[in-house]
């Protein structure tokens, strides 16, 4: 039926191609919202603000967990023994100045901590996100144990500042959320 | 299988074609589907139709992430999605809107069925398809509008659900089967949800696929109301119709583009509709103590119910109301003339469809504003009018003095 003496092709295609684009920026735009419902929504973040911790009741040596944000926080006092042992398993560990792992500036150091007593980690182990165990007593997992975590999942080990051991399936150090403390004994996780 | 194959299919379509009928079906169903060549305005609402079915499709998917279908958090999950999920308001008022342009688009596209015959032989089937689509369609948006679980969610599906008690001897075991409990409750909620986002949609896909393939198999009405399946020229090359693409996808695309200004005119500016699309007494929570002053279905039910509410008389009403939309099913039967097209049918058939359109939309108003001795009385003339379209069609229908068809299409662009 179509006798057209000239049918203009590159006008067609040109409106054949500005259209698929148009289209799909459409659909792009309204692609995005849809998207975007899928982030954490206003209560989810309202929820996952900060957690004030009271610590005045945690013993020298001790642990306390908290949730924030749904994951186990652990808040531990170590001892002075205990920190002076930090130096002495640093040739066994992958990354024991954290250059490759997750904390705040202010915990970027050799207790990786603010105070170098309070050690405040997310208890999730890095590999496949188990909850290692707490093993303070020296010698416990092998002669030189000098205190730290034992992930059960698949055996991974960090010390007492949550720095990883070579040889383990976990690539990098616990992570250390965002905290300060608004008074000695009050601290506030996620702020 | 393929007609004008003049260039051969290379790549990925080829290594397709080889083992699915790829090419094959697309060319059947859209690109080489010969439609009339005199496809006019009331053709846009078929596509349309689809596209906010797939609208309805995306949008009800996410709002099932973020909704709960529980009597103690629905409402506040809804109000969850409005306000804490992001974009959850857009993706919600394009569901809510959406349900109600899903009814604008349905009616004219049943209208254009009623102005151009398309009901007729050879087309009852596709007629029938439509019409359990039209009667899915509203379970669907009535088990969709319980969901939010306000006031009007709860009085409505109270209402409706209390319709069954009106069935002699067994209506009040079948309404407590329905619900499942001794009023609407929790465990409607749950039951509704289910059949909202899982049973009704299904079945209505399946009936879109043959509503689309006897269509096809047919072959689409026009206008002019004459079949152009067969109207070839000398050579066996058909007339008066044209492929669909590029010329009807073009034209839909236009369609399409028109829908979305005025729908996100109503999502951005005027999301609850005017009071219709979503009514004020659901914003508040559903109480099951104190029914509000003013209850009425979303405007797309209301023809149906001010027909119930003109009938003075429980199981009357109910029937009535059942039968108002039964009736449509008939319509292939009911009208014996041989014209399809309001075109070249007589003054009669003209005067009874505006009656009847005319009586339909008075009824969808009434249906909207309380009852009062005197709408009431309008009401009833008006339901009146509608039946009696259908009482008087097979009467007049085959004596009826009718203009001459063409034999080929005419007013083509």
């Amino acid at each position: 039926m179509c006798d057209e003496p000239h049918v203009d092709l590159e006008r067609r295609n040109f409106l054949a191609k500005a259209t698929t684009a148009l289209g799909g920026l459409g659909i792009a735009a309204i692609g995005l919202p849809f998207l975007k419902s899928w982030l954490p929504s206003a209560r989810t973040i309202a929820q996952g603000g900060s957690v004030e911790v009271n610590i005045s009741q945690l013993p020298v040596g001790g642990l306390m967990t908290v949730a924030w944000r749904g994951q186990p926080i652990w808040i531990i006092r170590r001892s002075s023994q205990e920190i002076s042992a930090l130096k002495q398993v640093e040739s066994l560990l992958r990354d024991p100045q954290s250059h490759e792992s997750e904390q705040p500036a202010y915990a970027k150091n050799e207790y990786r901590s603010l105070k170098p007593d309070i050690l405040v980690l997310v208890g999730i182990c890095t590999h496949l996100g188990c909850v290692p165990t707490f093993k303070p007593e020296m010698g416990s997992l092998f002669p030189d144990w000098q205190g730290g975590f034992y992930c059960p999942c698949h055996g991974s080990k960090y010390d007492l500042a949550g720095r990883v051991f070579k040889g383990v399936p976990a690539p990098s150090n616990l992570v250390v959320p965002p905290y300060q403390f608004i008074d000695p004994n009050i601290l506030v996780i996620g702020a | 299988m393929s007609t004008t194959n003049d260039k051969t299919s290379t790549g990925l379509v080829a290594w397709l074609d080889e083992r699915l009928p790829f090419s094959a079906f697309l060319n059947k169903h859209l690109l080489e589907y010969k439609a009339p060549k005199n496809f006019n305005f009331w053709y846009y609402f078929g596509s349309l139709a689809l596209f906010v079915l797939i609208n309805q499709i995306v949008t009800g998917i996410w709002l099932a992430m973020f909704y709960k279908p529980m009597a103690t958090e629905a409402f506040n999950s809804v109000e969850y999605i409005m306000r804490d999920v992001n974009y959850g308001w857009l993706i919600r008022y394009m569901h809510s809107t959406g349900a109600s342009f899903f009814f604008i688009v349905i009616y004219l596209h049943m209208t254009r069925a009623f102005l151009y015959g398309s009901y007729k032989k050879p087309r009852e089937l596709v007629w029938l398809l439509g019409c359990f689509m039209f009667v899915l369609l509203i379970a669907e948006a009535f088990f969709g509008y319980l969901l939010p679980w306000g006031q009007m969610s709860f009085w409505g599906a109270k209402v409706i659900t209390s319709l069954f008690e009106a069935i002699p001897y067994i209506g009040t075991a079948l309404a407590e089967f329905i619900r499942g409990d001794f009023t609407v409750s929790d465990v409607v909620l749950n039951r509704f949800f289910s059949l909202h986002v899982a049973a009704i949609p299904m079945l209505f896909l399946g009936l879109v696929i043959f509503h689309l393939a006897a269509l096809h198999h047919v072959g689409s009405n026009n206008p002019d109301g004459i079949e152009t399946k067969n109207l070839v020229d000398e050579h066996n090359k058909p007339l008066d119709v044209v492929n669909f693409h590029p010329y009807y996808t073009v034209k839909d695309i236009f369609g399409f583009s028109v829908f979305l200004l005025i729908f996100f005119a109503f999502i951005f500016f005027q999301p609850e509709g005017f009071g219709l699309f979503l009514e004020a007494p659901n914003f508040l929570q559903a109480d099951p103590l104190v029914t509000p002053e003013h209850i009425a279905p979303v405007w797309y039910m209301t023809p149906f119910y001010a027909i119930l509410r003109a009938v003075p008389s429980k199981l009357g009403g109910v029937m009535a109301m059942f039968s108002a939309i039964g009736v449509l099913f008939f319509m292939p039967w009911l009208d014996r003339c041989p014209v399809k097209s309001i075109r070249y049918r007589g003054f009669i058939h003209k005067v009874m469809l505006s009656l009847f359109i005319a009586s339909f939309l008075i009824l969808g108003y009434l249906g909207t504003v309380p009852a009062t001795p005197t709408l009431t009385i309008v009401a009833r003339i008006a339901a009146i009018f509608y039946f009696s379209f259908f009482i008087l069609l097979p009467l007049y229908s085959k004596y009826e003095k009718t203009k001459p068809v063409p034999t080929r299409l005419t007013r083509s662009h």
